[in-house]
């Protein structure tokens, strides 16, 4: 039986960011994923923002975090070659009577130690952002504020945290922990079993019974829905700061946020899940999101919309709880993560390997740690010279699989070496199937070039797993 | 990088791209096909039913057995092609075009050209662009892709299937499923009449005994992993019948809802589209409003006969040619899509030769009128036995006709 220093268990990017933080150090490490991919759950279907640092008070752990999270996301850019951008965040008050939000967001900001955050007039969010409802009275600028990738944030994650030792188990489905001497023994539902000496529970909406399955706190993970839309690159309603409106209660609101990669992202809701797989999306929410985004940018129309998708937040409580189980031995709890678990992911990384260490956990730096990753050149980002120079090295960079976001043949090879193995794993990879044809054109071509790499047939290809296949039979 | 330099650059090398390049050639002119795929022939190499070259060959043809005539003809003339070539930009550079195109075994090219004809052809429409609500499963393919991975690469999307959206691809697959062994279990249309051609309703509906529920709207899918059911509501007086909703089972759902002229090349290069067809803005040489950038076929507008697309493909290539050669239209009329006629395609008629157009009915209509105007008065009048949307109507007129026609006179299309 495979034995380990540490079980990770749930590989969003919480999950990556220990296992990458803990790959610094002379330690056996499991990363155990249900899916058969990683960052499939809450990771991937989310705004893909690092927060200004104002929405929450110092006061909270998610506020703390959420700070010491988002100055880290340079220097991870630098070493993990995610798509990632300090494009600036606006929160736009559209009547007199949610200035005093603003002011207290502000204020707030201002506490906190948000560097260069700027209560805003009509005139200066409209200079700051030309695509906003003219009718706006006044707001926040919070010029630190970014947007990345989520999903391939978490897959450069994982990449390095195996460059630099940590086994991930895919398709490992927790079911059932036993505590012997000093290990857990930790049962796949496939019958897999391994020994850990501590496990992280970062399981995200199912962090609950997780917890439940190693006898440690009872607690109970909501789903709460987020529904997007997706717009095409070509939408000219393209704002270049992500749009916050007042926050509520209950979420920061509908925000149109400009992608990282040219396109448009409106959403999310916020609206009870029927359970932890409701995905599904609903004709009022999306009516809602439309509505409620054209408030503060006229110009979004409905015929840009490429595609629909929803998320699910995995709600406990008002703040994230982290922290060592007063139950369970050596056991870790990272739940109720949502907004802005993205931003503070990589201090959460930090903050779990000090609480891992304060459990007994010894840490000895590695030597031949390596930060980086290595880095798969883009079709996309290359000028004609740098392009020629690429076919000139594999031919395959002049094949161009997805012609709507420009994908080559060479990049769609190199996500099936990384383990992206289905539709949906290439797609978040490379992007190819994601623009305005959704895979209409390139489908069949990237079902040849998995089928050829992995010597996969075609009734094995899936979308993302599980009973996913794409295929019912063959001529 | 390669530089190459033609008289021609043709992008595309479907139906339109390969009649506009053997009308250049004809025309004394050099010309090259650039084609992403590895083959000449386009969209037509997967559409291997009966029913092309009606008009051009008065032949039934099946599709690669229609592409198959123009390509001998473009190989026995030498006319050059480079295949597995992906065109990444147009720009105008010292008063010519450039092209700036990727291919495997070329790598960056930048090829020179006096002219250019775009021939990109057309996109389906999404489940996106439709905004259906519901889950994400596998299972859910536009019924060109189904088309492909059957025709072509030999598999099987799935078994029991429903197809939304009636426009011919769609049609054609409900055929081609059932003949492969698959249950189509029904066509839903939102529309109160069929977007496809009545001879594909017949022939690949009705024979089949596939229900046809027009005025019906698919309003979720479910299922988590595959597809396992659509949810459908009737429309009556143009409200949903919620109450009356039903669903039903299936493991595949195929979209025809439509498709869209693909001209991401021809925004990018700064070349005008129009709302109504998203085609390029053209006068009546078929010329973009970047000089020298000529359009024609599906990413023009979308066509609903190939025999169309290669006649107004060769009329953009001897265009093409003659803009070459310096002839420049020099009375134009603008021309306007008047009652029920969604668009007339050129929008401006040549006051010194005869035209060609293309249009499209906004209604279905037995015993229609087409009428041509100018500046409000009859100058044409024909009777139609049918119209309808899914239908293209075609009109030659002659410079007789406007013989009243002045400096700053309209020509209106009109349907009645």
């Amino acid at each position: 039986m495979d034995q380990f220093d540490v079980a990770i268990i749930g590989a969003g990017v919480c999950g990556a960011n220990i296992a990458r933080k803990l790959s610094q150090y002379e330690l056996d490490v499991a990363l155990l994923e249900k899916e058969v991919d990683v960052s499939l759950g809450t990771s991937k279907a989310n705004s893909g923002i690092v927060h200004g640092g104002f929405h929450d008070h110092i006061r909270t752990l998610k506020a703390r975090l959420e700070l010491r999270g988002a100055l880290m996301f340079d220097r991870l850019h630098e070493e993990l070659d995610f798509p990632f951008e300090r494009c600036g965040i606006l929160v736009a008050a559209l009547h007199e009577d949610e200035m005093k939000a603003i002011e207290q967001l502000y204020l707030q900001g201002v506490e906190n130690g948000v560097i260069g955050i700027e209560m805003c007039s009509r005139e200066r969010m409209l200079e700051l952002e030309p695509t906003l409802n003219p009718d706006v009275v006044g707001g926040l600028y919070a010029p630190s504020g970014g947007i990345l990738e989520p999903y391939r944030f978490v897959f450069s994650l994982v990449e390095s945290a195996r460059n630099n030792g940590v086994h991930l188990k895919t398709e490992f489905e927790v079911e059932s922990a036993t505590r012997e001497a000093d290990f857990w023994r930790i049962r796949a539902k496939s019958g897999q079993e391994i020994r850990a000496r501590y496990v992280v529970n970062s399981a995200g909406l199912l962090a609950d019974s997780i917890s439940a399955a190693f006898g440690a706190e009872r607690f109970t993970i909501v789903p709460r829905k987020g529904e997007y839309y997706l717009l095409d690159r070509s939408a000219k309603a393209k704002p270049s700061r992500v749009i916050f409106p007042v926050p509520t209660e209950v979420s920061k609101g509908i925000l149109v946020i400009p992608t990282v990669e040219g396109t448009v992202l409106i959403g999310p809701t916020a609206s009870p899940a029927q359970n932890k797989e409701d995905f599904a999306t609903t004709r009022e929410q999306l009516e809602h999101v439309l509505h409620t985004a054209r408030m503060m940018v006229p110009s979004i129309s409905e015929n840009d919309v490429i595609t629909s998708f929803a998320g699910l937040r995995a709600v406990y409580g008002s703040d994230f709880y982290i922290a060592l189980s007063e139950k369970a031995q050596a056991f870790v709890q990272v739940a109720g993560i949502q907004s802005p678990g993205l931003t503070a992911s990589p201090a959460i990384g930090e903050y779990v390997k000090d609480l891992l260490k304060k459990a007994g956990l010894r840490l000895v730096e590695k030597s031949t740690w390596d930060p980086y990753v290595h880095k798969v050149p883009r079709a996309r980002d290359a000028d004609p010279f740098a392009l020629d120079a690429l076919v000139a090295q594999d031919p395959a960079y002049g094949d161009i699989v997805c012609r709507c976001e420009r994908v080559s043949e060479a990049e769609i090879v190199a996500a099936i070496r990384a383990g992206h193995t289905t539709l949906d794993g290439i797609k978040y990879y490379t992007r190819a199937q994601m623009g305005r044809c959704q895979g209409g054109f390139c489908t069949y071509k990237i079902i040849r070039i998995l089928m050829r790499e992995t010597g996969m047939s075609f009734d094995q290809i899936t979308k993302r797993g599980g009973g996913s296949f794409i295929l019912k039979g063959s001529l | 990088m390669k530089e190459l330099s033609f008289d021609a650059v043709v992008i595309g090398g479907g139906a339109a791209g390969m009649a506009a390049a053997l009308e250049l050639d004809t025309r004394g002119h050099s010309v090259l096909i650039v084609e992403r795929e590895a083959t000449l022939g386009g969209i037509l190499m997967q559409c291997i039913h009966n029913g092309f070259g009606l008009i051009e060959f008065n032949e039934e043809l099946t599709g690669p057995e229609f592409a198959q005539r123009f390509e001998e003809d473009i190989r026995n003339r030498n006319i050059q092609t480079s295949l597995r070539t992906t065109v990444l930009d147009i720009r105008e550079e010292g008063g010519l075009k450039a092209i700036y195109c990727v291919s495997p075994s070329q790598g960056m090219m930048r090829i020179e050209a006096r002219a250019i004809v775009l021939a990109m052809g057309c996109r389906e429409r999404t489940r996106g662009n439709i905004r259906i609500p519901g889950t994400r499963p596998a299972g859910i393919y536009t019924a060109g892709l189904a088309q492909r991975l059957i025709n072509i690469e030999g598999f099987i999307p799935g078994k029991d299937v429903v197809i939304i959206g009636s426009g011919d691809i769609g049609l054609i697959m409900a055929r081609r499923m059932s003949w492969s062994g698959c249950k189509v279990h029904a066509v839903i249309e939102i529309l109160p009449y069929p977007s496809g051609l009545t001879r594909n309703i017949v022939q690949c509906l009705d024979d089949f005994g596939i229900p046809l529920y027009l005025s019906h709207l698919v309003t979720n899918i479910y299922g988590k992993d595959r597809v396992e059911g659509i949810e459908v509501t009737p429309i009556e007086s143009g409200a949903l019948m919620h109450e009356k909703a039903f669903r039903i089972a299936c493991d595949t759902v195929l979209l025809s809802v439509g498709l869209v002229p693909e001209n991401e090349l021809s925004r990018n290069a700064g070349i005008e589209l129009q709302p109504a067809t998203n085609g390029p803005w053209v006068d009546s040489t078929l010329m973009t409003t970047m000089p020298g950038v000529f359009a024609c076929g599906n990413v023009l507008h979308v066509h609903d006969l190939v025999d169309y697309v290669v006649e107004e493909a060769r009329r953009a290539g001897a265009n093409a040619a003659a803009w070459i050669s310096g002839y420049r239209p020099e009375r134009e009329l603008r021309v306007k899509a008047g009652p029920n006629i969604r668009y007339v395609m050129p929008m401006r008629i040549n006051l010194e030769r005869e035209n060609r157009f293309y249009m499209r009915s906004l209604i279905v209509k037995n015993d229609a009128r087409l009428e041509v105007r100018l500046d409000g008065a009859v100058v044409r009048s024909r009777r139609l036995a049918h119209v309808q949307p899914s239908e293209m109507l075609s009109l030659m007129l002659v410079p007789e006709e406007l013989s009243a026609a002045g400096r700053d006179s309209t020509v209106e299309i009109a349907l009645l």
